[in-house]
């Protein structure tokens, strides 16, 4: 018996439409469609500019999709209601981008705490679980008071994995999760990954790097294969 | 879940001028939605509307009271449209002189909507006052100083102090951070987002800083001459906005 996947997209279409620049219309994706079933970790890959972060956009729901099927742990992104996606986010569905955004001021601590804190984990539990995850990726003890806005592009970098792998959301997208880390910090993040796939997390991600990409994904799926233009 | 607030067609003309038109949406609880455009999109009319400032010439605002369910807040009596102002629902203005009494001292100005409601023990009114003024990041021994001792960032956190007192579940917002410094903007923004969080509350905020929007509002609408031309998830109408105006809204914006 398989089990049902709990990443699911059929039929997916989007195009661009350029207001601005004399209404021009640029699609950008055609009939995409992969599964990603619970414990497993699967490589977008294509070259720069296929669409592989519009896609993983398109999955959270920060771009709009035209057309199609987005079933995401049971929620049809397509079709959902605002605050339908904001639900989805809070509890099912997780996202490490490539870069960090927070409201300036708040400790790095707190940063990672957020997501156990927004779904109901107390305060104490959840502070530890961000400390213990920030020991882990080797962000220095005396900067987790300190807001990470003021960070190194790889310090920003590991927070933003720390949060990301904070709450074990049931899907997990990962946008370049190694990039800009060195040889120990890469390896942590990997051995999170195996990790989050070993309690049945489903993984989607763009790994630039081979090696990565080759100890954790289990399959690989070429975005340029959805390319809109007619062949 | 029922909507805390449903807006439906409200629209306000100012003569043959439109102020807002046909707006529409449901706001739920916990929920914090931005409304953005340029000056004069109608955004402030619409959020007065809503607040009971202003009368719109059509539509039906309802809310979801504590005693007696939904109720429309346009047709309501005026005392009891004001007791919801002064238990349900709070107003914060753009400056802060407007919702601060500034002839009153910081504590005075907290604890008098404690007394709107109900509470008499002096010891209580201070010492909910001293918690408050503290929660917004205001000592306890300016607590005697009138509003207009302060600068203009203790005067909107004084201002926060005063309408969150009595635990209201909706906050109208009309362009809370403007003209305040921008490390005074993200103090404030944080202090916003934590209240939020754990007072479950909903808010709407009027803002032309998209920025603002981005850390605070889970939803977003754009309004353009008083009519709403997009609404959606905040990042997905920052990131991939599909109407004309919102692009050239999010595309004009500086990068720092």
């Amino acid at each position: 018996m398989t089990p049902d996947p709990v990443i699911a997209l059929s039929d997916v279409c989007k195009s661009f439409i350029l207001h601005n620049q004399g209404g021009a219309t640029i699609p950008v994706m055609r009939d995409a469609a992969l599964t990603v079933t619970a414990g497993e970790c699967v490589a977008l890959t294509g070259a720069s500019g296929a669409g592989k972060s519009t896609l993983m956009r398109m999955i959270y729901g920060n771009y709009m999709t035209g057309s199609g099927r987005i079933m995401v742990a049971g929620l049809d992104l397509v079709r959902a209601e605002p605050r339908e996606i904001l639900a989805l986010r809070r509890d099912r569905l997780g996202y490490v981008s490539q870069f960090l955004r927070v409201v300036p001021r708040v400790p790095t601590r707190d940063v990672v705490a957020e997501p156990l804190l927004a779904t109901g984990t107390g305060r104490d539990a959840a502070i530890a679980r961000a400390e213990a995850l920030l020991r882990r990726l080797n962000i220095p003890e005396r900067l987790w008071d300190l807001s990470p806005t003021t960070f190194s592009g790889g310090e920003q970098q590991r927070v933003n994995i720390a949060r990301g792998f904070a709450y074990e959301y049931p899907a997990l997208l990962l946008d370049e999760p190694t990039a800009s880390l060195d040889a120990v910090n890469r390896d942590t993040v990997l051995t999170l990954i195996e990790e989050a796939k070993a309690r049945g997390a489903a993984i989607l991600g763009i790994f630039h790097d081979a090696e990565a990409r080759g100890r954790v994904c289990d399959r690989e799926v070429d975005v340029s294969a959805f390319a809109p233009v007619a062949a | 879940m029922t909507p805390l607030l449903q807006v439906k067609d409200v629209s306000k003309y100012y003569g043959a001028r439109i102020g807002c038109a046909e707006v529409s949406f449901d706001l739920y609880p916990g929920e914090v939605m931005g409304i953005v455009g340029e000056s004069g999109s109608g955004k402030s009319t619409l959020l007065a509307c809503l607040a009971g400032q202003l009368a719109p010439d059509g539509g039906e605002v309802f809310f979801d009271t504590r005693a007696e369910g939904l109720r429309d807040t346009l047709r309501m009596s005026e005392p009891e449209r004001r007791m919801l102002s002064r238990t349900d629902w709070a107003f914060v203005h753009q400056n802060a002189r407007d919702g601060l009494r500034m002839g009153v001292s910081a504590g005075g100005n907290v604890g008098e909507r404690l007394m709107a409601v109900g509470a008499r023990h002096y010891g209580q009114i201070r010492a909910q006052a001293i918690d408050w003024l503290g929660r917004v990041e205001i000592a306890a021994d300016r607590i005697d100083d009138r509003p207009g001792a302060f600068s203009g960032g203790m005067q909107q956190r004084l201002q926060i102090a005063r309408n969150l007192v009595t635990g209201p579940r909706l906050v109208f917002m009309d362009e809370p951070t403007g003209g305040l410094d921008v490390s005074v903007q993200a103090r404030l923004l944080d202090l916003l987002r934590g209240l939020v969080r754990e007072m479950g509350l909903s808010a709407i905020i009027v803002t032309h800083d998209l920025a603002v929007v981005r850390l605070l509002a889970d939803r977003l609408m754009v309004m353009k001459e008083g009519h709403v031309v997009e609404q959606g998830l905040t990042d997905q109408v920052l990131d991939d906005p599909q109407h004309g105006y919102t692009q050239l809204l999010v595309s004009s914006v500086l990068q720092v």
